[in-house]
């Protein structure tokens, strides 16, 4: 089963990546609300249970994939 | 007094050394987040043990990263505001003076040493930032903030002032031919 964890810098804290993208972004006429980059990891665990697959994916995204600090974190089941 | 090195893939009993310093550098290529996969290798259970045991710890640039990532030390290491990579000789205050890490540096407030960072952003919560400032954790900080650092932090401490985090490169500037030895108190008084 295929989870994606979807990491996102929170949003009280400053994203220097997203405000560098949405700056280059301007300079082409484009204008945004705001920009964040975060990561997207994909993680595919042995089991048939989404249900068991997704509170693995949990599991890894409080042990190493996020931190709670600076970021947030959602989980979402993916197509094989 | 000799040091050794640790290597990250084995367990130690650190009680009988001195102290131990985590260098700078790029643990495992800065992947996912500066630190945070070295903070999971299986030397850093020793280091946390070590810790709880009152043994000095000295984390300096990525491993001032990879203690924040580990929880011994509060805050994150954010990507610098200018999204720049910064190399440059930086002006230091001492703010911090109840603990070991000062030593001569209680009769002189100042250091120079080199920064050699791109994720050197120092982040905590304002809560949690007053607590630092309030329990005297904040070590150092920038006379001209060159990150973005909140409170222009450049080093802290832990609760218990035995594990201390610095951007700054203390080991670059030990001799005279480095272009200056304002780094040589951060190791002798570590080990007095």
């Amino acid at each position: 089963m295929k989870v994606g964890v979807r990491v996102l810098p929170r949003k009280e804290v400053l994203d220097s990546q997203g405000r560098a993208v949405a700056k280059t972004l301007e300079h082409h006429g484009i204008t945004l609300n705001s920009c964040r980059v975060g990561r997207f990891v994909e993680l595919e665990f042995d089991t048939n249970s989404m249900e068991e697959a997704q509170k693995k994916a949990k599991e890894v995204a409080e042990f190493v994939l996020y931190n709670p600090l600076v970021e947030t974190y959602e989980i979402e089941a993916l197509k094989e | 007094m000799e040091p050794e090195w640790l290597w990250y893939q084995d367990r130690y009993d650190l009680s009988p050394y001195r102290g131990i310093v985590l260098p700078g550098g790029f643990s495992y290529g800065d992947y996912l987040r500066c630190g945070a996969l070295a903070a999971k290798s299986p030397v850093m259970s020793s280091v946390q043990e070590a810790a709880d045991k009152g043994i000095p710890v000295l984390g300096i640039c990525n491993g001032f990263q990879v203690l924040c990532e580990s929880g011994l030390l509060p805050g994150a290491l954010l990507k610098n505001n200018s999204l720049r990579f910064i190399d440059k000789w930086s002006s230091l205050k001492l703010q911090s003076t109840q603990s070991q890490w000062t030593g001569n540096y209680k009769s002189r407030s100042h250091a120079v040493l080199p920064i050699a960072h791109g994720e050197g952003r120092y982040f905590i919560s304002q809560d949690e930032g007053k607590a630092l400032w309030d329990n005297d954790q904040v070590w150092w900080t920038y006379d001209e903030n060159p990150n973005g650092s909140v409170d222009d932090i450049a080093g802290v401490l832990n609760a218990q002032k035995n594990v201390a985090g610095l951007m700054p490169h203390p080991e670059r500037a030990m001799f005279d031919w480095m272009g200056g030895e304002d780094g040589v108190d951060f190791f002798s008084t570590m080990l007095s």
